[in-house]
């Protein structure tokens, strides 16, 4: 056995740290995908300048670093007069970030069905709803989930900076246990490191492995 | 005052800019270093996938799977804490650069076996047809056509490590945007109106960079 | 001269060239025939050593082409191919394309490379497409080029393989055109072909390959009138 001062409490410590992590991922990911369709969609399929006001807004939130945006917005609540906990705090930026990116998967997906296929569906008297449920959805798909997984774990490792306005998730937790076991933090990251890789790498590879089938179909 | 029981102050965050501006000089020196180091190693890495020697294969494998699948503050994490307990003390300038160093050549070693495989064999084969060396086919055929598939990538890549610096807060760097922004922030407690005036300097840099790259892409790949 | 002797290639277990030989004699004409994968495009690759043999000898002038001391890249200048799918290089324009080896291998100075390469360009008609990047060029006229670019190399001979066959069937005219002329013009030239009646118009000798052998070589009109092999009657018989 290695020989290690950490207890079987601070391993559980460890495993807390990653279902906040997860949480906030879940939470993240399925209000970003939800908000991050509507404005995709938006800036795909109505006229160029009525979406470009949006369009800078989400581009605001893929060029500013995450960290900063989490300060900020900690910051930026209470001043509004809202008490917020870091958790919620976290979760709402995590959601804007995600749309932001998501929105443009979205918007790739839906301009890479062709002009002239949605053209045919509508002449054969299919509304704008049909159109998008039964053509554009399915034909986008295969462009936008490879794409939306990436996005999904590119998130969940993101997580790992909400420790910096005070959410215990899986990184912070192993930094709480490294200032009290200032001995062994190279053990205590492996074991982070590993739940991380652990979440993450089996759904990278299901990613792959779609695309990969997806294009020997093509 | 209204719903906002708080009053900004922005003149002494103005005042502060100059200070700031440093600091997104350091923000861009470490992201430039971190993408030259991060590419040199990237070519080889990707080299060392394509190689029949399963260590040297098995070797990079870890690598782009690790630097792709655990969260960059990890990555930053083991060159400042962990190194030190091998021994190896790291201030945190180093540390974040051997960090982001380690993700970028990650993610670039994938964008670069991808761009090699982009540039069909029969470019090489039509070369050399005409007389040219391996070198020259490889050089003047091979390369600009890999180049063009892999420049942007490359260029979202340099975006992200821009982003990344601001890690370095982290582990203790108060040098660049994020750590300069912070030490003012730790002493007069004007937490927005500092960290509003990085976001802009942030969005400012990364629009150059991108802006940058469609200019550079448009003189350079006219075909 | 081309000298073919007793050539082995095989890939693995597959044998693509089973014992061939063939002569070609400066100023001659011969055509390749026969079913596809029968070996004939793996010949001209052996013959400008694009592709290692496993037994016999080729020599082009005398030179052994895969002995070991071989400067293929310097043999390499006086054999020119072209492919079927023309392999224009995508990042250069269609005169950069045809300078590149003119200026790289012959060392020749940009301006040099560039009286030629006009000339050549204008020879194959695209005298009007020098700034033009491959892409922006039909089938047909990227084939053109690919021509004037192994002609760029004052090549003492010319190897050209399938070279209409990824063609549009409307562009094929102006490509056979291109190489009528050199033919007239007196170039030694190899030609794997399907294009039964352009090889009988052009050739002085017709070679039916069939399983990586030569079955019969001869005249075109003793090729295509009277064919004393059996497989060769068949193979026309099929395509004609």
């Amino acid at each position: 056995m290695i020989d290690t001062a950490l207890s079987a409490n601070d391993i559980w410590f460890l495993v807390q740290g990653a279902g906040w992590t997860l949480l906030i991922t879940a939470i993240a990911i399925v209000a970003g995908t939800l908000l991050g369709i509507l404005f995709g969609v938006a800036r795909a399929t109505l006229p160029g300048w009525s979406t470009l006001p949006l369009g800078f807004l989400l581009d605001i939130f893929r060029s500013v670093p995450l960290l900063i945006q989490l300060v900020l917005a900690n910051s930026f609540i209470p001043i509004l007069g809202i008490r917020a906990t870091p958790f919620a705090v976290s979760c709402l930026v995590l959601a804007l970030y995600t749309s932001a990116y998501c929105a443009e998967i979205v918007r790739g997906g839906v301009l890479s069905v062709p002009l002239t296929t949605r053209r045919a569906a509508r002449s054969l008297g299919l509304t704008w709803w049909q159109d998008m449920k039964e053509i554009v959805y399915p034909m986008a798909l295969r462009v936008m989930l490879p794409s939306w997984i990436g996005l999904t774990l590119g998130v969940m490792k993101d997580t790992a900076l909400v420790g910096w306005i005070g959410v215990i998730e899986l990184l912070k937790s192993s930094q709480i246990l490294i200032t009290r076991m200032a001995n062994e933090p190279l053990f205590i990251l492996c074991i982070a490191g590993l739940i991380y890789f652990l979440i993450s790498f089996p759904i990278s590879r299901l990613g792959a492995r779609l695309e990969q089938r997806w294009r020997d179909n093509d | 005052m209204g719903v906002f029981n708080y009053t900004f102050h922005w003149r002494p965050a103005f005042q502060a800019l100059p200070a700031m501006l440093e600091g997104a000089l350091v923000t861009i020196q470490l992201a430039v270093l971190s993408m030259l180091f991060g590419i040199a190693i990237g070519v080889v890495l990707s080299l060392m996938r394509g190689s029949k020697n399963r260590l040297l294969s098995g070797f990079a494998v870890t690598w782009v799977e690790i630097a792709r699948n655990t969260p960059a503050l990890f990555q930053i994490y083991i060159a400042y804490f962990g190194l030190g307990q091998i021994g190896i003390r790291l201030d945190s300038f180093i540390a974040l650069l051997i960090g982001i160093t380690f993700n970028n050549a990650g993610y670039l070693a994938e964008t670069f076996r991808g761009g090699m495989r982009a540039v069909p064999p029969t470019q090489t084969r039509a070369a050399r047809s005409l007389g040219l060396s391996a070198v020259d086919a490889y050089r003047l055929i091979v390369l600009p056509q890999m180049f063009r598939v892999v420049f942007h990538p490359m260029t979202n890549q340099m975006v992200w490590a821009i982003l990344m610096t601001s890690l370095g807060v982290v582990v203790g760097l108060n040098t660049d945007l994020t750590g300069v922004t912070q030490e003012l922030n730790v002493k007069t407690f004007r937490t927005f109106e500092y960290f509003a005036i990085a976001a802009v300097m942030y969005y400012l840099i990364a629009k150059f960079v991108t802006l940058g790259a469609r200019a550079i892409a448009w003189r350079l790949f006219r075909y | 001269m081309i000298e073919i002797e007793r050539v082995k290639k095989s890939f693995g277990s597959l044998t693509v060239l089973d014992e061939v030989s063939l002569s070609v004699n400066t100023g001659e004409v011969v055509s390749i025939i026969g079913g596809s994968g029968s070996g004939k495009s793996t010949l001209l690759m052996c013959i400008n050593g694009l592709e290692p043999i496993q037994g016999g000898r080729i020599a082009v002038d005398g030179i052994e082409v895969h002995a070991a001391g071989t400067d293929l890249n310097k043999l390499r200048r006086n054999i020119g191919i072209v492919f079927q799918q023309w392999n224009a290089f995508p990042h250069l324009t269609v005169l950069e394309n045809v300078t590149l080896a003119p200026r790289k291998v012959l060392k020749m100075s940009r301006a040099e490379a560039e009286a030629i390469a006009v000339q050549q360009l204008e020879h194959v008609g695209l005298g009007d497409k020098l700034k033009a990047f491959p892409g922006k060029l039909s089938g047909g006229q990227q084939q053109r080029m690919a021509i004037a670019r192994a002609l760029a190399m004052s090549p003492k001979y010319m190897l050209f393989d399938e070279v209409t066959s990824a063609l549009d069937p409307q562009l094929v005219g102006e490509v056979l055109d291109t190489m009528r002329l050199l033919a007239g013009e007196g170039m030694t030239m190899i030609l794997v072909t399907h294009e039964m009646g352009f090889a009988r118009e052009v050739s002085d000798r017709v070679a039916f390959f069939k399983s990586g052998k030569i079955h019969e070589i001869g005249s075109p009109q003793q090729i295509f009138e009277s064919p004393q092999m059996p497989e060769t009657r068949a193979f026309l018989n099929s395509v004609l």
